[in-house]
């Protein structure tokens, strides 16, 4: 294996091999502490412009399944990073392994850094950009892009309008932010018409039930013309639901500021609770920016609020149908515990 | 927020250590107990067990060293009159009693409210139809068997559940009649056998070499769910969990897998409504995502100490929380001492747990894995690579191996078969079957254990590979030893592989250890903080790895830590008291000023819980870790005096690389040790001791033997609860174990001894500075010397020695101590005949009666000592040992019904899992409370008596005089009879499984006739497949109390002949001697 390093903003440089495309690259250098999931986590298209850092070291250990098991059609984080990779894997419906998918997509990874250290360094210092190296490889890049004045929506977004289970009863639209597999599916399974519109498309020219709001990655600053498009859905009363990035722009369509955290949550074990109740949940989060809940006009309030940090989790509207949460209630990866969210916002329609 | 009616708790504790059921509830009681004087609740305690922490003063109000059975906790109900119950830290002990008082009204009766799981819930979960039910309910999967009465409905059933399956003949013992099918044809045949023994079979789908993973869940009653932590069998279904090692977080599981299993989970304990924690096992097919709930725990249980240890979550203080009322959102993180409570713990390591057996201590045992659990004890390693975790984690059991690769070479005969059969050497096996070539798919064909473990155990032996082709230290280039760290490699391996010297293997690996250095290849420290790095944790819960470039933290500098090196897995011979002895030390260092900072991997134990200490090294106790430790910590000392034996081992080592040991010197404790040198130093003051000789040729020990005469002892001389130590009759026996012994030690001589008959044996308990005596304890043993103090009944203080011995024993031990300049704890044992007073065996340390002698004393031993180890001048106590007015008997629980085919018997090598100890105003209060505490029963009806030699029957006449006038029918083998009748006393003849004459012995048991056995084997010699054999197990195998010792049984049957349960008198610890 060739020898690969990660050298951060700040100089700092960690040193391990490469197990897949010799290529350099650049990102933001995120964590996450999920402890399964790659495949999900890898194409999962809010990681866009990113290098994920597991903390969890044992990696590639079940594979590669089909990509019908995927959350997009391909890796979409800039390169992985992890302690202990397996080059060996044993599950029954894998089809290649982690390191011969990387290299079919042409995306670095390393193994064999001290990834609590890390970790560590990005959650005392907050994220930072980082380059990949890679011995032998003589294109590496020399200077660090600006992740967060990027639009990486515009590049995950679908270009054109794609519909599913045409016909059903109720019609909602997607606004495709980078949307995960997973999302669809789940809407799909409880038998509505999805409407998958990209992600500036002016969607109130449509008829529709209901309107959902997708993740997606980067800044949602980045996205006026979805955020109008949010405004002009308002002025009608029809339930809107939106995830993460969903979040962040149903927010600022409702006049609310959103932030960039420290080191973002990137986990399947965030404890988020109910506002004004004692029932809480655990989450799949992955999210560098959050609504400033001190922002919230009179009409809005909180709905979840992260149990660790005290961070907003989610809005609701007084008094009409419009919901969002920063957790992936979709789960794929993570916990399974707010998916009745879908139900609630199907009841809606 | 809590229940504010509750003031007063009952806590069930567990009882004796037994197979099964072990430290982990020692660990949870405690947690508990803190939990709820933290709450400023009043806290009553019932537990037997007096070694544990749990039981020790100022962790409940009150403590009941009592049976945890009905009867008892009823009693002590009546007279505490607490407000609320807690079942579920007990196991299944405490779960039992409780369920049972319960149905019979008591909690009702007295107003009890039982705190956290509702009892229905409990009741759910434990009976398997209702379980069942429950489950279909919600549309969970469970495993489902179907009982037929012919071959044809057998045919009907298999169809419908799909083959494999498993065929179980009803009500047959021992499995007569079962097995795997695989088609029709082979369902056919063995069902027609099945039922030449029984009507009635039972058709299960069999789900052989499916997974096996656990989910450890929480909720509270607001239906808040967590859960803490998810583990994976290595090996595949079959094998009992205790029995495998285990691995947390699951590792070949997709994250489809993973939460499709916790989302079943979460739904089973809300459905069932547990309140607190709880376990649920699950099978998963490895083909396909299809499951099978195999049960669900409604209590804290072994897994869940585990997981408590593998993720930093303290689950039954939780649990206990919980059962106050509170939510998991009222909770703090243990850790992070910031975040919330209701989170699931990310680890950035892997955990690996691996049992430990001491089959090879029982005669005729099945060496089997199956369905049933045989393991002691168990260790978790941590490492940030798998090989790394498991490596350590075999060095870790303590039986001779180095890691997965450079183990003495262990012959078999048939590979194909023993990776088919497992059993405890299954490791060992998959290691000799890789070197004779096995690849991943041979081994994984016939074991069924996931290729992916497999192929990490091949990167182990690739790497050992590469390390053969060095041929010495300097062709090891750096990448390669950096690769071998990673993946666990000891310095003694990589040594042993490059081939260095194997003369000196100590000097060897110190060598590549200084190679290390200079390359500046060093483990870092790694903090295991619940959430993988996310959020700063001021955690002290520590493990060592090499995978990593930076640690967490660095040493105190203010030479102010002291290092209290653990007792490591338990094992038959090291137990909960080292755990207890350690959690003292740790207690008074940090009292005095001193930061305390344990190294010990035993996840049963409370010392390994992170709150215990300053700094918590979950890591190894090899002399290479330790040293790594020590250089890390620079501490101002090192306790080796407190962990058993396996900390004083290192004491010499440790001292040779300039580590300051606290308390007696290193020197000492080897002269102490060694016995050629004990034995110079004994002679030299004049201390009489059993005649000995170190052997080294066969003509030596004939002509030994010529001069003392059959029985001797035979042992190496560094032993460790009798390991290989053995009492030979004959010359044949002396040959057996010649051979063993021989395996066991290179360094040191085998030491054959005369063995003395009919001597009491007597314990001297004390703590020395500066070689004075400041304060002792002298215990006798019930039984005559031959049985291992280990297993002994213990009496404390001593009612029947002569003032003389007691004289001559304090005199003695006042020599040894001043000759070895003793500061600290230390034990002698004595054999005493007629006041001639021999010294049988000295350590320079804690011994596993120092906790019940100073809870009997009420003055802490351990305490003190760590005190005198502090180098403080500490005066001597007031307290002695003749001031009592009370008893305290330890009495040894046995786990014989646990290992198959066994035989039943006490000898020289230890074979007791757990102790008791029990205080009353007189023996016979003490005996009978003990008794009853390790299971006896008083029987109603009649007694089986073969009382062994004419000098044991002469023994045992007095007790059995007292049966017969009590009213019980007697029984009796035909020379037992004999003797009895010639003595005037009615009784029955029977007859020995070998005689065909009516009535048979074995009858009597299967009828219940006899509801207590005393059989005394006639002499010391192994038990073969005799008649005695045959009785004493049929005894274990249906739960018949048995007594194998006439000076035990004389006393038991004295006690329960004398005076009545309800004599006995209810009174907490404090309330004796006030």
């Amino acid at each position: 294996m060739n020898k690969a390093t990660l050298i951060l903003d700040d100089g700092t440089r960690f040193c391990g091999y490469s197990f897949c495309a010799p290529r350099g690259t650049a990102g933001e250098v995120v964590f996450n502490t999920a402890m399964t999931g790659y495949p999900e986590s890898l194409t999962d298209p809010s990681y866009a412009g990113q290098i994920m850092v597991l903390t969890y070291p044992l990696v590639g250990n079940y594979g590669v399944p089909a990509p019908e098991l995927w959350e997009s059609g391909r890796i979409h984080a800039e390169a992985l990073i992890v302690s202990d990779y397996s080059t060996d894997y044993s599950h029954w419906n894998a089809r290649e392994s982690l390191g011969q998918w990387l290299r079919r997509e042409h995306v670095p990874a390393i193994t064999g850094i001290d990834t609590r250290a890390l970790t560590q360094l990005l959650r005392e210092h907050g994220v930072m950009m980082g380059r990949i190296e890679i011995e032998g490889d003589q294109a590496s890049p020399a200077s660090f892009p600006d992740y967060g004045s990027e639009n990486y929506v515009e590049k995950v977004s679908c270009r054109e309008v794609i519909r599913y289970n045409e016909g059903a009863p109720k019609r909602v639209v997607l606004v495709d932010c980078g949307v995960k597999a997973n999302i669809i599916r789940c809407l799909q399974r409880r038998g509505v018409e999805i409407v998958r519109v990209p992600w500036d498309y002016d969607f109130n020219v449509l008829s529709y039930d209901g309107l959902f709001l997708s993740n997606g990655p980067g800044n949602p600053d980045n996205c006026p013309q979805a955020v109008d498009n949010i405004r002009k859905a308002m002025q009608a009363d029809k339930p809107i639901f939106g995830i993460c990035m969903g979040n962040q722009l149903l927010a600022k369509a409702g006049g609310a500021k959103v932030y960039k955290l420290k080191y973002g949550h990137r986990s399947h074990n965030q404890p988020v609770g109910m506002t004004g109740t004692n029932r809480c949940f655990i989450t799949s989060q992955n999210h560098g920016y959050a609504v400033d809940a001190s922002t919230l006009s009179a009409d809005w309030e909180p709905l979840f609020e992260n149990m660790n940090d005290g961070s907003n989790e989610g809005i609701r509207h007084n008094g009409k149908p419009w919901f969002s949460v920063q957790f992936h209630p979709e789960a794929a990866a993570g916990p399974t515990d707010t998916q009745f969210l879908f139900d609630d916002f199907i009841s809606m329609l | 927020m809590f229940h504010l009616t509750i003031h007063k708790v009952l806590l069930l504790g567990s009882g004796a250590l037994k197979i099964g059921e072990a430290g982990e509830f020692d660990y949870s009681g405690s947690q508990a107990l803190k939990a709820l004087r933290e709450e400023g609740l009043e806290t009553v305690l019932i537990n037997p067990n007096i070694a544990t922490v749990q039981t020790s003063e100022g962790v409940a109000d009150k403590i009941y060293f009592l049976p945890v059975t009905p009867y008892f906790v009823e009693r002590v109900i009546a007279k505490e009159r607490p407000d609320g119950i807690f079942l579920s830290f007990g196991g299944q002990t405490a779960l039992n009693c409780g369920v049972e008082l319960y149905k019979s009204g008591v909690l009702d009766r007295y107003g009890v409210k039982v705190l956290g799981t509702p009892v229905q819930s409990i009741i759910d979960t434990e009976d398997r139809e209702i379980f069942v039910h429950r489950l279909d309910e919600i549309g969970v999967k469970t495993i489902r068997s179907e009982a037929v009465d012919t071959v044809e409905q057998a045919l009907q059933a298999a169809g419908r559940l799909g083959y494999p399956v498993i065929v179980r003949a009803a009500y047959a013992l021992g499995g007569l009649g079962s097995g795997f099918c695989d088609n029709e044809g082979e369902l056919r045949l063995l069902c027609e056998k099945a039922f030449s023994f029984s009507p009635q079979v039972l058709i299960e789908k069999s789900l052989k070499g499916w997974k096996e993973i656990e989910y450890e869940v929480v909720r509270d009653r607001f239906d808040n769910c967590i859960t803490v932590c998810n583990m994976e069998n290595f090996d595949p279904l079959g094998i009992h969990t205790g029995e495998s090692i285990v691995i947390a977080p699951s590792q070949t599981l997709s994250n489809s897998e993973y939460h499709k299993l916790r989302e079943l989970a979460i739904r089973i304990i809300r459905h069932i409504g547990i309140v607190g924690e709880c376990n649920v096992q699950y099978a998963l097919d490895p083909e396909s995502e299809d499951y099978r709930v195999i049960e669900v725990n409604a209590r804290l249980s072994r897994s869940s100490a585990l997981a408590s240890k593998a993720t930093g979550y303290p689950l039954a203080f939780v649990a206990a929380k919980l059962g106050l009322g509170y939510g998991l959102f009222d909770l703090k993180n243990a850790v992070t001492k910031s975040t919330s409570a209701f989170f699931e713990p990310a680890l950035d390591y892997v955990v690996c747990k691996i049992p430990r057996w001491d089959l090879g201590k029982f005669h005729g045992v099945d060496r089997a894995l199956g369905s049933s659990m045989k393991s002691v004890g168990e260790v978790m390693a941590i490492g940030r690579t798998f090989e790394e975790a498991i490596q350590k984690g075999l060095r870790m059991i303590g039986q001779g191996m180095h890691g997965f690769v450079e183990n003495k070479e262990l012959v078999i005969s048939d590979v194909d078969k023993a990776l088919r059969e497992p059993t405890d050497k299954r490791i060992c096996v998959i290691s000799e079957a890789f070197d004779a070539g096995y690849t991943v798919d041979q081994i994984h064909a016939l074991t069924k254990i996931d290729k992916w473990f497999l192929c990490k155990l091949k990167y182990i032996m690739d790497t050992d590979a590469r390390l053969h082709a060095c041929h010495g230290l300097d062709n090891l280039s750096v990448d390669l030893l950096r690769l071998a760290k990673r993946q666990g490699f000891s310095d003694f391996q990589i040594a042993h592989a490059i081939g260095m010297d194997a003369e000196d293997m100590e000097q060897a690996s110190l060598l590549v250890r200084a190679r290390r250095k200079e390359l500046g290849i060093l483990p870092v420290v790694k903090q295991i903080d619940t959430l993988a790095g996310e959020f700063p944790a001021q955690t002290n819960y520590l493990y060592l790895t090499y995978s990593g470039v930076e640690s967490d933290v660095q040493g105190f500098d203010d030479d102010s830590a002291i290092v209290v090196l653990g007792s490591g897995a338990y094992r038959i011979g090291s137990s909960v008291e080292f755990d207890w002895c350690g959690v003292q030390a740790l207690n008074t260092i940090r009292r005095e000023g001193y930061r305390g900072v344990m190294v010990n991997y035993n996840p049963e134990t409370v010392s390994t819980d992170y709150d215990i200490c300053d700094r918590l090294y979950f890591d190894e106790l090899t002399f290479e870790r330790i040293m790594d430790i020590l250089e890390i910590e620079s501490p101002h000392g090192v306790i080796v005096s407190t962990g058993g034996q396996i900390p004083n081992n290192h004491a010499l080592r440790l001292a040779q690389q300039g580590v300051r040991i606290l308390g007696t010197s290193a020197e000492s404790i080897d002269n102490a040790e060694d016995r050629d040198k004990f034995s110079a130093m004994l002679d030299r003051i004049g201390v009489d001791q059993p005649e000995w000789s170190a052997l080294t040729t066969m003509e030596d020990i004939h002509a030994f033997i010529g001069r003392v005469g059959f029985p001797v002892l035979v042992r190496p001389s560094y032993v460790l609860s009798g390991a290989a130590m053995n009492v030979c009759s004959n010359y044949d026996e002396l040959n057996r174990f010649l051979t063993l012994a021989a395996n066991v030690s290179q360094k040191h001589p085998v030491v054959v001894s005369r063995f003395i008959e009919h001597a009491k044996e007597v314990e001297m308990d004390a703590v020395a500075q500066d070689g004075e005596i400041v304060a002792y304890a002298i215990s006798e043993h019930i039984e005559y010397a031959g049985v291992h103090s280990g297993d002994a009944t213990i009496q404390f203080p001593p009612q029947k020695l002569y003032v003389e011995t007691v004289r001559r024993i304090k005199r003695i031990s006042r020599e040894i101590a001043r000759e070895l300049n003793i500061s600290g704890p230390f034990n002698i044992q004595y054999l005493a005949r007629e006041n001639d007073i021999k010294v049988i065996e000295c350590n320079l340390r804690a011994s596993r009666s120092f906790p019940f002698v100073s809870k009997v004393l009420k003055l802490n031993l351990i305490e003190l000592a760590t005190r005198v180890m502090l180098g403080q001048k500490v005066e001597k106590p007031s307290k002695s040992l003749f001031d009592l007015d009370y008893v305290g008997i330890k009495a040894s629980q046995f786990s014989f019904n646990r290992l198959q085919n066994a035989d039943p018997v006490l000898g020289v090598d230890m074979a007791s899992t757990g102790e008791v100890g029990c205080i009353g105003e007189d023996t016979r209060c003490a005996i009978l409370k003990s008794m009853l505490s390790v299971g006896y029963r008083i029987p109603e009806k009649g007694i089986l008596l073969s009382t062994g030699d004419a000098c044991q029957k002469a023994d045992m006449l007095p007790a059995v005089r007292m049966l017969a006038a009590k009213g019980y029918r007697i029984y009796a083998t035909d020379g037992t009879s004999a003797f009895l009748s010639r003595n005037g006393i009615d009784n029955t003849t029977v007859y020995w499984p070998d005689d065909p004459r009516m009535p048979q012995a074995l009858d009597l048991l299967h009828s219940r006739e006899v509801d207590m056995v005393v059989n005394i084997p006639k002499n010391l010699t192994v038990g073969e497949l005799d008649n005695g054999y045959r009785i004493r197990r049929a005894a274990i195998d249906l739960n018949i109390p048995l007594l194998t010792n006439a000076r035990l049984a004389g006393a038991f049957i004295a006690a329960f002949c004398t005076m009545s349960v309800d004599d006995l008198a209810i009174k907490s610890w404090d309330e004796y001697g006030n």
